[in-house]
């Protein structure tokens, strides 16, 4: 550039002034351009957290009327009658959640370690493709594997076809916090007389653990307001109920139920079902942040 | 580990020196070649490891004497496409004809950065190369062990206090320290060492090299470095590597004053490497 040839002290040649000029020029107009740039990214950030804003607001307006102790302890009454509850809605979707998590947690752990020790490439493709799977195609098919033979809808085969759902997300998260632990530890292990098997499990898994945590609580949290999957296979139930072999309630459907139905009384419950909704996948995402807020901190 | 047969024992006296007193050979190196796909690491390399000595390897980077020394617990094999060739006898029994784990088991290993399991506490950590059986069986006798694999290494008094917290805690020279002392509480009859003071500071670095001047009267160890003082300091006996060929291999007083070899004499008197 022209400043190579600034001489050191002396007065500045015009040349040296219509370098120093240009470059305030271009300062100034890089500060514009960045305090532009900052400007969009926060209304960016502003308008990404607006509809959960909103969302919250607007369930709590028209549901919080009906979050009463009856709605957390009575199932469901007939139409036209005041009160009653969703409590069998409630337990449904926590039991529904804890198949779907017995099924999906060993399976997509397992195949997460997989990944990260064999680097199979088509596996990875294939949980990909599983995780981008339409949740409604899961529901067909979970209904024709689990449903159709054995001719009843139930709660196993709810909570297995959330389990399906939850497996390629719970691989990806276990794999890539598997590959975070350095190979160095593996080898520290290996060089102890550790097999391999045990060197996965007692020194990789358990370095890695604080983040598949995080990974499986987010699975839950995803899966636990689907309702397409359940549609043909929990399909939902009117009274109490937590046999895992007959139909069982859950809240998304019941919401799907009431929000349909002609009842005004009914959609003022489905907006409080979604408020009890939001709160189990906001309480399941706060267990996720302290999980992994003790992953980084000092240790025990 | 259970004792090989015997059918490997004539080339312990092959490889072993005929001179009288010298002492008992622990691991005999024969014809050992090393290799990372089709990249041929390590060249022929045949030697003789004393009992209770320490032998130190030196050489320009990339000479292979970090790969050789993987060979010696069969770690070079768990790296994708590698395999090597050849005879590893440690007390006259090919360790290539048994399970690595037994192997490694018997042959510790210590590595150029410090390892500290870091989901482990300090006592946890140097209790983890203990098999199941052992751990279970006494909880006083596997805290004996701790204590007197931490006083070998020479870490005792700096952690007696404080064992049931984060290994990560300590520096790293106190890892360097508490990765031997986890390789020592098996009771290894060979300790390898891989660079083992690359990563510490000076007063951590004198701390490794008395504890191995010390080791040496209980096990056999070897140790590469970069840092030919440091050879000349701890090691009884130094080989000398190039491009993946040992070219000398003679007891460190003789090589630094006095080596056969001219290339040998270069690398020494800095000429290269």
């Amino acid at each position: 550039m022209a400043t190579a040839q600034t001489t050191w002290g002396g007065a500045p040649s015009g040349r040296q002034r219509a370098v120093a000029e240009r470059t305030q020029r271009s300062i100034r107009r890089r500060r514009v351009r960045s305090h532009i740039m900052i400007g969009l990214m926060y209304a960016a950030a502003v308008i990404a957290i607006l509809p959960l804003l909103l969302i919250v607001i607007h369930l709590l307006r028209m549901g919080a009327s009906s979050l009463n102790l009856a709605f957390f302890t009575q199932t469901q009454r007939p139409p036209g009658e005041a009160g009653g509850g969703m409590a069998n809605a409630i337990v449904g979707t926590l039991i529904l959640i804890a198949i779907a998590s017995a099924v999906g947690l060993p399976v997509g752990i397992g195949a997460g370690l997989y990944l990260a020790e064999k680097r199979a490439t088509t596996v990875r493709f294939l949980a990909d493709v599983l995780n981008g799977l339409p949740s409604i195609v899961m529901g067909i098919f979970a209904w024709s594997l689990l449903v159709k033979p054995v001719k009843h809808f139930s709660a196993l085969a709810g909570g297995m076809a959330l389990g399906a759902m939850m497996i390629p997300m719970v691989t990806r998260t276990t794999e890539e916090m598997v590959r975070l632990v350095p190979i160095s530890l593996r080898e520290a292990a290996l060089a102890l007389g550790y097999s391999r098997w045990r060197t996965s499990l007692s020194i990789v898994l358990r370095t890695a653990l604080g983040g598949i945590v995080t990974g499986a609580l987010v699975a839950m949290a995803r899966i636990a307001g689907e309702t397409a999957p359940l549609l043909f296979t929990a399909l939902g139930n009117q009274f109490w109920s937590t046999s895992l072999r007959a139909p069982i309630a859950a809240l998304p459907l019941q919401i799907y139920n009431y929000a349909i139905s002609p009842y005004d009384e009914w959609h003022t419950q489905a907006w409080a079902a979604a408020v009890v909704l939001v709160g189990i996948v906001l309480v399941i995402s706060l267990a996720a942040r302290v999980a992994t807020r003790r992953r980084y901190g000092a240790g025990d | 580990m259970s004792p090989h047969d015997d059918a490997t024992a004539p080339a312990t006296d092959r490889s072993g020196p005929a001179a009288s007193g010298a002492p008992a050979i622990r691991i005999a190196v024969d014809d050992l070649n090393a290799y990372f796909g089709q990249v041929h690491a390590v060249r022929h390399v045949t030697v003789a490891l004393p009992d209770s000595h320490v032998t130190a390897i030196i050489g320009p980077s990339g000479c292979g004497k970090s790969t050789f020394l993987r060979c010696l617990n069969r770690m070079h094999e768990t790296i994708p496409n590698a395999r090597a060739t050849g005879k590893v006898l440690l007390d006259g029994h090919d360790i290539y004809a048994v399970s690595p784990v037994a192997v490694r088991r018997q042959i510790g290993m210590v590595f150029q950065r410090p390892t500290p399991f870091p989901t482990m506490s300090i006592r946890e950590n140097v209790a983890a190369g203990l098999v199941v059986g052992d751990r279970r069986s006494n909880r006083k006798q596997q805290h004996e062990i701790v204590e007197r694999a931490l006083k070998r290494a020479a870490l005792w008094d700096e952690v007696k206090d404080r064992l049931k917290t984060s290994a990560t805690g300590l520096s790293g020279g106190q890892q360097q320290r508490l990765c031997i002392a986890r390789a020592l509480a098996t009771d290894p009859e060979v300790l390898l060492l891989d660079e083992p003071t690359a990563s510490l500071d000076p007063i951590s670095t004198q701390k490794v090299e008395e504890l191995i001047y010390e080791l040496r009267t209980e096990v056999t160890v070897v140790i590469v470095t970069h840092n030919m003082q440091q050879a000349a300091r701890v090691s009884d006996q130094t080989a000398f590597f190039l491009g993946g060929e040992l070219i000398e291999v003679a007891p460190t007083e003789t090589m630094f004053t006095s080596p056969s070899d001219e290339r040998t004499e270069s690398y020494i008197t800095g000429r290269f490497g």
